[in-house]
């Protein structure tokens, strides 16, 4: 992993869902908005909660309890949407709170236990302890990753 | 040197003279005798020479000064202009077109053109053995110095100042190489002669002059009572003038070198009848003329990055969904000054959009311009001939339709090509005319832009069609009979669709004429076809004038918002729901006289259940075509102008919603793609 990415340092952001802490490269993250209302679009899979207008430009945003398998919870004032951006693609992710933004040392980046569920290993890029927190690092492309879950159903 | 900085003007240019060539090797084709012709392609490209080697694109250089010789030797008389050799031209310019864009894309032009290089020297080589070249003569008529010659109105002004004691001179300035700012040397220039007298010509025009478009000399004509050495002097004191030279005119040489000039016009028109090209040369003077006219006009525009237009257009669609929003408070508050604000407001947003809209206008020319030498191609390789005619070029569509539109029109025209027309002895057999006639025609009409390719080929052949479409399971043995000539001919549009025996090189490339339509939809547009066997095939291409901004219904289903393209809307109506008759499980409803298949909104796009509804059904009844199906909704909104907008590059192919708008209240509705609906 750590080849991959030659900065020693980088800057993540950090949100919690179903009580674990992931973290996301800062680099695609766009914006973070509270919860706010969206209109459903018909016949997507179902993690896609519909689209929201943010600033003028529809957005598509995802359930990521949903999409990682989790059990789907009402939201609440603690939820938000991080909007990130990756190749071309702006999509907003839902999840249970935001909670931090901080850096972290490349080196530190250990690849993932596998006591964590098959189901998600697609997701995870690797893992990262830090004072007694653990922080998933999520694996954006394969969140992103639409094609292969049509191709599935 | 640094060069980056005219690149952008060599590309440019490159691209315009390419284009030029193209043009021109197109029309010699047809008139190979035209030497004017040859003049201008060898003109074309000797500046491409020119400028590829300043630029250092040596490739570049070679090609073109190859291809130089061979229209040199054309012009010279020394080979025959024929089609091979238009051919072997032909490859060339291809070469050319692809190092331009590859320049252009950030590349280094550098492409193997030894092949067309070996070739044009061939030809060269081949027959130059004997033949004594006869070049350089032409060339020296620029670089002697020329007096003006003027034309009846400026004589009579001359005349008239020479009368009351006014001195005419010509007045040759010529600025120091190295000037940057030429156009406000020349200005300067221009405001001390003003000073003195009255200026009546300038060679070049004034426009070319602004554009900067003279190498270091320019001459005017000036009436004044000043002396010459006065001019001299004032003049020098601009800065930056290498040289000027005064020199008196009389009215009588004027005179003599216009009838001078007219005799020898006239010995040339004469020359001319002899060889019955009479008409060619008018033609060409013709265009020339409006060449220069099209100069004159881009000296009144600008540049601008297409990105600021969309950035402007950008900030628009937000002033007209806040406009939105005002329009809905205004109406809530029944504040009257506030409401007639907002009218006001919404008057001025309108001829804004009309204004934002047509700045992003393109014309289809550029679409369409590189049709000619594509059909010529193909027919060649076909051994079919054919001729293109092509009207409403100048057509403006919206740039984003532009972009899209070329890879369907390219498709229709093989198609055209390689199916349409048939060979020169099939043609004859029929009794038609050898050369077979594709036409390509542009128009606006209402809020639409029309575009046509009529050819007259063999037509669509119905029993074919149905043949295949039985083959391919389209359709089945009991539908035959009801099948109308026009639905028949409609098949071929159909998806799994393709006529072609083999799949050919040319219009068989994998995707069928179901994709040039999806394209089509896809733009706002339609597609229609129409075709009487031996007579020939015409295809109709719909395409809105903007795809940024449409009128739409808003309809509510359940809590949920819709929009329907008011395009596609026949009109609304409410049914009973004992109005509603099955067949087989499809329930229709009897509207003016017509069974029209009705579709429950909430169904197809399983909107949740909140509301159970009453007895009534609020239908929206659209259309596609000359079918009609009702689109069942729980209640109309109303009617409004939206701005389209895409559900983003991770949202795509979602079914039967082809984008969506931001509404008055920030909430998003979604677009419904009523084509899809409707089978």
């Amino acid at each position: 992993m750590t080849n991959r990415i030659e900065k020693k340092e980088m800057k993540v952001v950090v949100f919690s869902l179903d009580n674990k802490e992931y973290a996301l490269d800062v680099e695609h993250v766009v914006s973070i908005e509270r919860m706010q209302k969206f209109t459903r679009v018909p016949h997507v899979p179902p993690y896609i909660k519909g689209v929201i207008n943010l600033r003028g430009v529809i957005i598509p945003i995802i359930d990521l309890r949903i999409r990682m398998g989790m059990e789907e919870v009402p939201y609440d004032h603690h939820s938000r949407i991080i909007i990130v951006e990756m190749d071309n693609k702006e999509v907003g992710l839902i999840v249970d709170a935001a909670n931090d933004v901080m850096n972290i040392q490349v080196e530190h980046i250990e690849s993932q236990p596998d006591i964590i569920g098959k189901n998600k290993q697609d997701y995870i890029m690797g893992v990262l302890r830090y004072n007694n927190r653990l922080l998933i690092l999520l694996k954006l492309e394969q969140v992103l990753n639409l094609q292969e879950d049509r191709e599935k159903e | 040197m640094e060069l980056s900085q005219y690149l952008e003007v060599f590309i440019e240019e490159c691209r315009e003279h390419l284009q030029n060539c193209n043009e021109n090797l197109l029309k010699l084709e047809k008139d190979p005798e035209n030497l004017d012709i040859v003049n201008e392609i060898f003109r074309s490209a000797h500046t491409l020479k020119g400028m590829a080697a300043t630029m250092g694109y040596e490739d570049m250089a070679n090609l073109t000064h190859q291809m130089e010789n061979v229209l040199d030797g054309v012009r010279n008389g020394k080979y025959k202009f024929t089609p091979e050799l238009l051919d072997i031209i032909f490859i060339a310019m291809d070469h050319l077109e692809e190092m331009v864009e590859s320049i252009a894309s950030g590349g280094d032009g550098q492409l193997d053109v030894s092949e067309a290089t070996e070739k044009l020297k061939m030809i060269e080589e081949g027959t130059t053995a004997g033949q004594v070249p006869e070049k350089g003569v032409k060339e020296a008529e620029n670089g002697t110095e020329q007096k003006l010659i003027y034309d009846e109105f400026e004589i009579t002004v001359l005349e008239q100042a020479e009368e009351q004691g006014y001195d005419l001179y010509e007045v040759t300035v010529m600025i120091r190489p190295d000037c940057l700012l030429k156009s406000a040397r020349v200005y300067m220039v221009f405001d001390v002669l003003e000073k003195m007298g009255e200026i009546i010509k300038s060679e070049p025009s004034v426009e070319l002059l602004e554009e900067e478009q003279f190498d270091d000399t320019f001459t005017v004509t000036l009436v004044t009572k000043d002396s010459v050495e006065d001019i001299k002097n004032k003049i020098m004191k601009v800065s930056e003038i290498d040289k000027v030279e005064v020199q008196k005119l009389s009215i009588e040489t004027v005179k003599e070198m216009k009838i001078e000039l007219e005799k020898e016009k006239q010995k040339e028109q004469a020359e001319k009848r002899k060889g019955s090209k009479a008409p060619a040369k008018k033609k060409e003077a013709s265009g020339t003329r409006k060449q220069i006219r099209k100069k004159i006009s881009a000296g009144k525009t600008i540049r601008v990055n297409i990105e600021r237009l969309d950035a402007l257009m950008n900030l628009f669609e937000e002033l007209v969904i806040d406009r939105g929003r005002l329009d809905q408070i205004a109406k809530e508050l029944n504040h009257q000054e506030l409401s007639e604000t907002v009218e006001k407001m919404s008057r001025v947003t309108n001829d804004l959009q009309s204004v934002v809209l047509t700045m992003r206008m393109v014309p289809v020319e550029t679409v369409f311009n590189r049709f000619p030498k594509m059909v010529r191609q193909l027919a060649r390789e076909l051994g079919k001939k054919i001729n293109l005619k092509i009207s409403g070029q100048e057509t403006e569509l919206d740039r984003t339709v532009i972009d899209e539109i070329g890879d369907p029109l390219v498709h229709l025209l093989r198609n055209s090509v390689d199916h349409g027309i048939e060979t020169p002895e099939e043609r004859i057999a029929k009794g038609k005319p050898k050369e077979g006639t594709i036409e390509l025609k542009a128009y606006h009409s209402g809020n639409h832009v029309f575009i046509e390719i009529i050819d007259d080929g063999a037509g669509i052949n119905k029993e074919k069609v149905i043949k295949k479409a039985l083959e391919k399971g389209i359709i089945n043995e009991e539908q035959i009979g009801r099948l109308t000539d026009q639905e028949v001919v409609n098949l071929i549009l159909t998806s799994g669709f393709s006529t072609a025996e083999q799949v050919s090189d040319i219009s068989g490339r994998g995707v069928g004429l179901d994709v040039v339509k999806n394209t089509i939809e896809s733009l706002g547009g339609t597609l229609s076809v129409q075709s009487e066997e031996d007579k020939g095939t015409q295809f109709l291409i719909q395409l809105p004038l903007t795809l940024s901004i449409i009128s739409v219904m808003l309809v509510e289903v359940q809590k949920e918002k819709y929009a329907i393209p008011l395009t596609s809307i026949i009109e609304t109506a409410i049914f009973k729901k004992s109005d509603i008759y099955y067949a087989h499980d499809q329930p229709v409803i009897d509207f003016r006289g017509r069974v029209v298949p009705i579709l429950f909104l909430q169904e197809i796009f399983d909107v949740p259940v909140v509301d159970e509804g009453n007895d009534y059904l609020s239908t929206v009844i659209i259309r596609k075509g000359d079918k009609m199906a009702g689109l069942v909704v729980d209640s109309f909104i109303g009617q409004e102008e939206v701005v389209l907008k895409s559900l983003g590059n991770y949202l795509t192919n979602v079914f039967a919603i082809s984008g969506a708008t931001i509404l008055g209240d920030g909430q998003v509705a979604l677009i419904i793609d009523c084509n899809v609906l409707i089978k």
